[in-house]
């Protein structure tokens, strides 16, 4: 699946977007799955109250099941208007 | 209904005109526009706003027809910009029609208090004393639980 990063989680992980093979079955195995990799990972996942997610572009949570999902995306609370 | 994500300034006026030129079987048209505004510590450089392609679309159209089917009304325009903004440039705009102001002016003030916060837009304020993402505010989240 895609997985895309908005924001300041794009900074601090360093790319907006990447490619990701996973047999995680909810979004928070995902977010465990990319925290182990790298501590910029773990830090940009610290703290999940200040995350949103959102699964093929529609608001969601980290409970959520990823089975038949093709894009993910995480990013801070929107500050549109 | 129009919907429009776009980098490009828009011409308050003339959008203002062809709405109200669109619909002429309502009685009340209330348009809302966002500045951006150099709060006090009077040093704003410029914004810059972030968003997610596709997603914001979806999103803002899911806002504006939950306001049609909320309150009695014609058309519905919200414009919003991304990318390099300096104080003084207008951000977006809503434009609400209805039969009468009451529908015109909540469904305005719903369209706003829903972009603020489920629209994927982000807002990075760079000063004279560095960049830094806005945060959202409490009070943002808490203007929803009135809808």
């Amino acid at each position: 699946m895609d997985v895309l990063y908005f924001a300041w989680m794009r900074e601090r992980i360093g790319l907006p977007k990447e490619r990701v093979e996973t047999d995680a079955a909810t979004v928070a195995e995902l977010v465990t799955e990319l925290s182990a990799r790298e501590d910029r990972y773990a830090a940009a996942f610290a703290d999940l109250s200040a995350l949103r997610v959102a699964l093929d572009q529609e608001l969601s949570d980290f409970d959520a099941s990823l089975a038949g999902v093709r894009e993910v995306a995480f990013f801070p609370p929107m500050t549109g208007g | 209904m129009r919907i429009a994500v776009q980098e490009q300034e828009f011409d308050l006026g003339a959008e203002s005109n062809a709405f109200a030129d669109r619909d002429t079987a309502n009685g009340a048209i209330v348009t809302f526009t966002g500045v951006v505004r150099d709060l006090a510590k009077g040093n704003l450089d410029r914004m810059e706003i972030e968003h997610y392609p596709g997603m914001t679309e979806r999103a803002i159209t899911k806002i504006a027809e939950e306001a049609r089917a909320r309150w009695s009304l014609g058309d519905v325009l919200v414009i919003h910009r991304y990318g390099r903004l300096v104080p003084g440039d207008r951000i977006m705009m809503v434009a609400t029609a209805a039969p009468h102001r009451k529908d015109a002016f909540e469904a305005a003030e719903y369209l706003m208090d829903y972009l603020k916060s489920r629209a994927p837009f982000w807002k990075k304020e760079i000063t004279t004393s560095g960049a830094e993402w806005v945060a959202a505010k409490d009070e943002d989240e808490d203007a929803l639980t009135r809808w």
